[in-house]
């Protein structure tokens, strides 16, 4: 199992040295930041001096070099917004993204395998046909216009949540909610599908020609096998739930990662995208290579070959 | 021995017994797709709706361009469900007394339009690429899997955000941005269906009667690739929706005065707490939409299995 | 034998209500089995032999099933009218069962020892007992070193120890029933003896009853004491063993004991073939090992497997050559070299006089035109999306030059109805088609291109006994109509023993024996051959 793991960090890693030039490259392609910093008319020898103090005059290769020297100190440049640190204004905003995913999957997870499971008992059944509907429409429903509709609806019509903001847990409830649609419709029919499956396998009716009662049945045999294919399926949520967060966190004012990667392209913030890109990605990852541990620890067929 | 009777008798035991109830031959291939569509009422709901978007697209802003765009002071922002002002404005008007029914069906031809089209090319490109990969395998394959885990474990969302600020957020770009950033579920798809079907028996069987590849890929894994593609595609032009108009949203994507959904959602957030339905209705389209296509494709992945099919035909037959 | 059986089947009646109909799966079906007796039901596929047994344990899903009649009773007891929950305390205590394939019975993400203690465990044993009770049963099954072994995964064991997994977790509550559906059927003909005489030594010393479910007579012949022959849901005929396989009654049963593998006789055929003639295909010291790099010393390889090993054969125009072996024993490898689709690491294989590997690609080309194939799973060698008529006239598509298109048509209906098809099956598709039909199109299609040779790769092996007969008898008239010559390969040896000319027997990788098929089946050398023959062959009088 150490080489497999092994391999697939490797893997990763060859996939965020991939990001790192695209990101860099096409960042600075963006055209000057001199332009947006700088008043209209200051002259020409304001913004080489800008351009110089910054390092923006000299080749992109030398920038890269510099960039990537940087980068295995940790130090990701200067942030031009928050003349700060680019990683620190990356680390402040990344805990609120982080307990917002960390809040939402698992309550994504608990819904969709209960749900999807309790259909699967029954196929065709009423609770089938309703939990198949309903998360239909979870991963129709664009989820910006939830928000706002959201909002209207529990803020400003019915004025039991806030509408913007982080204070209170209640602050919470809309955002998570919102993060929640999309997976939680789609994870429903995979456990749906899946769990069916495993239902109807050999191995199931060895287990009831033994006298196994069906909630071992359910939840001991079929669910351990019905989880693989789901496994695969909530690690692409994953990057899922941070395209949610972007449009979540600027919805309701979230000081999190998304708003801040939104707000730092509006103001050419290179340092910040960079940094925000990359410890997002690296997020990623090591999300993709814990999904990939917990396959291995559930299908002995992985750990052993 | 007894060898020539058994060897021109036809009948063996376990025959099955379904085969007298064959569909006569006559029945037309069209008939039979719509008897088929007809007996699923979800997704020939869906068939109609998406029939009806399609004659919006076409024909839309060709018919109703003038009155979208008309500014009916008398009509601002008037609530929906009201016949006073016409069928026009049945769904209510905007701020400038612009007709909101008129608005999304002119509407719906970008939004569809950015969506068809960024999955056609990344079905090619995706499709090509997945080709490649599952049949000739080697560092090639290694190479483009790699790049597409990249892509993939990428959110889209973030890359199209970065994209679209260093490019112009025009329609061609956003159409760029996002076939990129779905061709690795299409390579991925396309790929492990090959490696599945290369390996079966019958494409054996035409390696040994001395089959050339080209005859292999159009003949034997080209057919058995289409439908799983055609059926991911529906998905995907759903999913490619629903990111585009979030990007739209967020304003970053398709830029005024030209209009999509999303947008118009985007817009009708600004009128929230006086005029809901300016951001409801484009959002109910797009939820409409998007669920006619997930329905449609469930059943099309039922029909388009040769073995599902004939059950399903069989059947039919039997009320006929 | 004591006055009330254990189990008593009666009269019973199970319905499959589908759009198209009812089906009677089960009619009107009715056996018994005593304690310490086994019972064997026979049967072909749809027959309903296993919806019968299956209902004993509760297992036919009802919905969809009905069990419109009858009674099962179990020491007296109508099963049928007991709550789900009683029922289940008899399901693995007093009745158990074990399945056909043993890799998709057990669980592949559990432990095998956690398993078999489940089957304890959910009828109260508490978890330290079971688990020294699961050493012991791994070991009474024939498990070597079984406290490490209870801790490994279905998918690291063999397919035979699956099954000796499976009969341990059936037999760990000392049951009074054993229900086996096709327990050997999946298993090498080697095996498949060693599985049968474990069943019978654990029942011997339990006195458990037994009901075997079985389309296969010689394991009939091994271990039933009575016997059950059904067939399109009904019970034909029943009565002792000796009695169905000696003096079978009902037509069904003799078709059935007249389709055996084995039963006619040697072909009449054999030894005709003139080999002074220069032979058609001639194998030349053949190996094909994995692991190797082109061009690199074979010393370099450590992990080399030689999948063929020095393999020698000769086949002269108008011989049958069948080529016996288990799994793993090459005989696919070496057909796929026959084939081209694979090529041989040291050795050479001559078609006419000329090396296979040293042609053109033209050259190859003109060959496959006079060698063709027919495949194990007709299901899986026809492309599911082509009409019948497509897939016989691919052909000629791929040799454009035999056959102008316009005739096609017509050509292939010729063969269609010369293989036993219709002229109006041509439109259809394979899946409308049952598995002995689709094998005779795979046949047609063969025969499309007027080849000298056919290779049949397990040609019949997934077919029913009776069908497998009738198969085997269109080739051996093809044979004579046509002057083919055939490499027909297969596990069994029965099955070539009335149709090759002469055989070749393989174990791991090498020929063992070969020789005309007489003088291999009445006077075997080398120990392997013994083992399958004593495996494979029923042993009754000749029929015919």
């Amino acid at each position: 199992m150490g080489s497999f793991i092994f391999k697939r960090s490797l893997q990763s890693v060859f996939s965020l040295v991939v990001l790192i030039i695209l990101v860099f490259f096409l960042a600075r392609m963006t055209g000057s930041p001199a332009d947006l910093y700088l008043p209209q008319d200051a002259s020409l020898e304001v913004r080489n001096q800008f351009n110089e103090q910054l390092g923006f005059n000299d080749p992109l290769y030398v920038q890269f070099g510099r960039f990537f020297w940087g980068l295995l100190h940790f130090d990701m440049g200067q942030s031009l917004q928050f003349s700060r640190p680019a990683v620190e204004v990356v680390l402040q905003a990344f805990p609120t993204t982080l307990t917002l995913a960390a809040i939402t999957m698992p309550l994504v997870l608990l819904l969709s395998i209960v749900t999807g499971s309790l259909a699967a008992f029954r196929p065709g059944g009423v609770f089938d046909r309703l939990a198949s509907f309903i998360s239909l429409i979870g991963a129709s429903t664009p989820n910006f216009w939830v928000a706002i509709v959201g909002v209207l609806v529990f803020a400003v019509t019915l004025r039991v949540l806030p509408t913007s903001g982080t204070g209170t847990p209640l602050h919470w409830v809309l955002p998570v909610a919102v993060l929640m649609l999309r997976p939680t419709g789609v994870l429903v029919q995979v456990v749906r599908t899946s769990m069916m499956t495993a239902l109807s396998s050999a191995y199931i009716k060895t287990a009831r020609a033994k006298g196994v009662g069906s909630r071992a049945i359910v939840f001991v045999h079929a669910l351990r096998n019905g989880l693989l294919p789901v496994i695969t399926v909530a690690s692409d949520q994953a990057a899922g739930i941070v395209n949610g967060a972007v449009i979540v966190e600027t919805v309701f004012g979230f000081p999190g990662i998304g708003k801040l990667m939104i707000d730092s392209v509006m103001l050419r913030d290179f340092a910040v995208i960079q940094a925000a890109v990359l410890v997002t990605a690296l997020a990623v990852f090591i999300i993709n290579i814990i999904v990939d541990i917990t396959y291995a620890l559930v299908d002995p067929r992985i750990r052993y070959s | 021995m007894p060898l020539s009777i058994r060897v021109s008798g036809t009948a063996e035991m376990n025959a099955p017994v379904s085969l007298t109830l064959q569909t006569s031959a006559t029945s037309s291939g069209f008939r039979d797709a719509i008897g088929l569509l007809w007996r699923d009422k979800l997704a020939t709901l869906s068939a109609i709706l998406l029939l009806i978007v399609l004659v919006c697209v076409l024909l839309g802003p060709w018919l109703l361009a003038d009155k979208a765009r008309a500014v009916n002071l008398m009509a601002r922002n008037a609530p929906p469900f009201s016949i006073d002002k016409g069928w026009m404005f049945f769904l209510g008007a905007d701020a400038l007394g612009r007709s909101l029914l008129a608005r999304i069906i002119v509407a719906s031809q970008n939004t569809m339009v950015i969506a068809t089209s960024a999955v056609c090319l990344s079905l090619v490109l995706g499709g090509l690429f997945g080709l490649i990969a599952g049949y000739k395998g080697g560092w090639v394959s290694a190479l483009l899997l790699r790049l597409a885990d990249a892509i993939m474990s990428f959110p889209s969302m973030l890359l199209a955000v970065i994209v679209l600020f260093v490019f112009d957020p025009g329609i061609t770009n956003v159409i760029f941005v996002l076939a990129i950033s779905r061709i690795p579920i299409f390579l991925r798809t396309v790929r492990a269906e090959v490696l599945e079907i290369k390996e079966r028996m019958f494409v054996t069987a035409a390696r040994a009667m001395g089959a050339r590849t080209d005859r292999i890929l159009l003949r034997h894994i080209a057919p058995m690739v289409l439908p799983t593609v055609i059926n991911l595609a529906a998905l995907e032009i759903a999913f490619v929706m629903l990111v585009e108009s979030g990007l739209s949203f967020l304003g970053i994507g398709i830029q005024p005065p030209e209009v999509t959904w999303g947008l118009m959602v985007a817009d009708g957030r600004n009128y929230l707490g006086s005029a809901w339905w300016l951001a409801f209705w484009p959002g109910v389209a797009i939820m409409l939409v998007t669920m006619a296509l997930n329905l449609l494709s469930n059943w099309l992945r039922v029909v388009t299995d040769p073995v599902e099919r004939w059950r399903l035909q069989t059947t039919v037959s039997r009320h006929d | 034998m004591t006055d009330q059986p254990l189990l008593d089947i009666r009269n019973l009646s199970i319905d499959f209500p589908s759009r198209r109909g009812v089906v009677h799966a089960v009619n009107d079906v009715s056996w018994s089995v005593n304690p310490g007796e086994t019972l064997a039901i026979l049967g072909e596929s749809g027959s309903g032999k296993s919806v019968s047994a299956s209902a004993v344990l509760d297992l036919v899903d009802a919905p969809p099933a009905v069990i419109s009649s009858g009674q099962i009773l179990y020491r007296g007891q109508d099963l049928l009218k007991m709550p789900r929950a009683e029922r289940r305390q008899i399901n693995g205590k007093n009745i158990s069962m074990i399945f056909q394939d043993p890799l998709a019975a057990l669980n592949p993400v559990y432990p095998v020892g956690w398993q078999i203690a489940e089957t304890l465990r959910v009828h109260g044993v508490d978890r330290n007992t079971a688990y020294a009770r699961v050493i012991d049963l791994l070991r009474k099954v024939g498990i070597d070193d079984p406290e490490r072994r209870a801790r490994q995964y279905p998918h690291q064991f063999s397919g035979g120890q699956r099954q000796r997994i499976m009969i341990a977790s059936a037999i760990a509550l000392e049951p009074d029933l054993l229900i086996a559906d096709e327990p050997t059927s999946a298993l090498d003909v080697t095996v498949q003896a060693q599985v049968l005489r474990l069943l019978k030594a654990l029942q011997a010393e339990s006195g458990m009853g037994m009901v075997l479910i079985t389309h296969d007579l010689g394991v009939v012949e091994q271990v039933a004491d009575r016997v059950v022959v059904m067939q399109n849901g009904h019970v034909v005929e029943s009565g002792t063993a000796s009695e169905i396989m000696n003096a079978p009654q009902h037509p069904y049963t003799r078709k059935l004991l007249d389709a055996m593998p084995g039963r006619h006789g040697f072909d009449p055929q054999a030894g005709v073939t003139d080999r002074t003639a220069r032979p058609l295909l001639e194998v030349d010291c053949v190996s094909r090992i994995y692991g190797v790099l082109p061009g690199k010393a074979l010393d370099a390889a450590p992990n080399a497997v030689r999948a063929v090993d020095d393999a020698s054969f000769v086949l002269h125009s108008g011989e049958t050559l069948g080529i016996v072996g288990e799994s793993g024993s090459g005989k696919s490898t070496l057909a796929r070299m026959l084939l081209g689709l694979d090529r041989p690491t040291i050795g050479t294989i001559r078609f006419d006089g000329k090396d296979l590997n040293a042609m053109s690609g033209a050259e190859t080309f003109k060959v496959r035109r006079r060698m063709q194939f027919v495949f194990q799973d007709p299901t899986a060698s026809l492309n599911p999306r082509m009409t019948i008529g497509q897939i016989v006239s691919e052909p000629w598509a791929i040799h454009s030059d035999v056959l102008p298109k316009r005739e096609w048509r017509g050509r292939a209906i010729e063969l269609l109805e010369r293989v036993g098809m219709k002229a109006d099956h041509i439109d259809r598709h394979p899946h409308q088609f049952s598995g002995g039909q689709r094998q005779r199109i795979a046949i047609a299609r063969a025969l499309a291109l007027q080849p000298e040779v056919i290779v049949c790769d397990e040609a019949v092996s997934a077919l029913d006994v009776s069908i497998q007969a009738q198969v085997i008898d269109l080739l051996k008239t093809l044979r004579r109509d046509f002057g083919l010559s055939y490499i027909f390969i297969a596990h069994d040896l029965a099955l070539v023993r009335d149709f090759a000319t002469s055989v070749i027997v393989m174990y791991r990788g090498q020929i063992v024996e070969q020789g005309p098929t007489v003088s291999v089946y009445t006077n075997p050398q080398h120990d392997y051959t013994k083992r399958l023959l004593s495996a494979s062959v029923v042993h009754l009088p000749d029929a015919a």
